[in-house]
């Protein structure tokens, strides 16, 4: 269906049309409103915990509601991230490979980061050391 | 598909300065900067899933002036991202968008962002928060 729609020079370059410029848009908005009480929260927390030593801040992630949040918050970070990280790359560089390269990179290191989070909290879970 | 050559007229060095632009081109800086800041919490993180030592080397960073520094700069980049980016939404469902709406929205984000920045502060360094 999305062929008859497409333009000659599009079907000649043959990289399609951008088809998920929708999702991209509800994604961000969503990301952004589930961020707002999110952000709160961990600042909230993050406030509490100055001046806490490494075994409160350590236990006091290790509370499965805080862990929850914090896993859930980070993940949800990264996937906004990611989406304005994409806007702005398209709207700066257009160089096609460039562009890709780019893109690539930024979307493996922040599936990397937000990995690397989770595994840190579930090591806080487990006990360190 | 390279960018041509030909000259662009000005702008930014034209263009009569609004608070609507700033904020606008704001809302963008602060989201890189925020990403920086996301990898400081995933360092964070690893540095308490890894025990006292790590977390107090780093904490020993962030007091220091620099650490201190970054984390105010934060603290008023996610408030300034956070509060423009409710504006944002607003703007999603269709209301504020008069000039006069928007030059108010943007005030009040400006002021949310300063007020909230101060009252984290206040707590973070021993208020009765």
């Amino acid at each position: 269906m999305n062929d008859r729609l497409r333009s000659p020079i599009s079907r000649a370059r043959g990289l399609g049309s951008a088809k998920s410029g929708t999702a991209h848009f509800w994604a961000q908005r969503l990301t952004a409103l589930a961020l707002a009480p999110l952000l709160i929260w961990f600042i909230a927390s993050i406030v509490g915990l100055v001046g806490a030593g490494h075994a409160e801040v350590a236990a006091w992630i290790a509370i499965p509601l805080n862990s929850v949040l914090f896993i859930t918050m980070t993940a949800v970070l990264f996937w906004h991230s990611m989406l304005g990280m994409q806007v702005i790359v398209e709207d700066y560089l257009h160089e096609n490979w460039v562009k890709l390269a780019v893109l690539i990179t930024l979307k493996f290191a922040h599936v990397l980061l937000a990995v690397t989070a989770v595994y840190a909290v579930l090591r806080i879970n487990l006990g360190s050391q | 598909m390279t960018q041509s050559q030909r000259p662009l007229s000005p702008h930014l060095q034209i263009y009569r300065w609004e608070l609507t632009m700033a904020l606008s081109i704001l809302q963008r800086i602060t989201g890189v900067a925020l990403l920086l800041g996301l990898l400081l919490l995933v360092i964070w993180l690893l540095s308490v899933a890894a025990g006292p030592a790590r977390l107090e080397s780093l904490n020993e960073f962030l007091t220091g002036p620099v650490g201190i520094a970054m984390l105010l700069v934060w603290t008023f980049a996610v408030y300034l991202h956070l509060g423009n980016g409710l504006r944002h939404l607003f703007w999603d469902i269709g209301w504020g968008f008069s000039l006069n709406t928007a030059r108010r929205s943007g005030w009040a984000v400006v002021v949310f962002t300063l007020f909230a920045t101060a009252v984290t502060w206040w707590c973070a360094l021993g208020g009765t928060g």
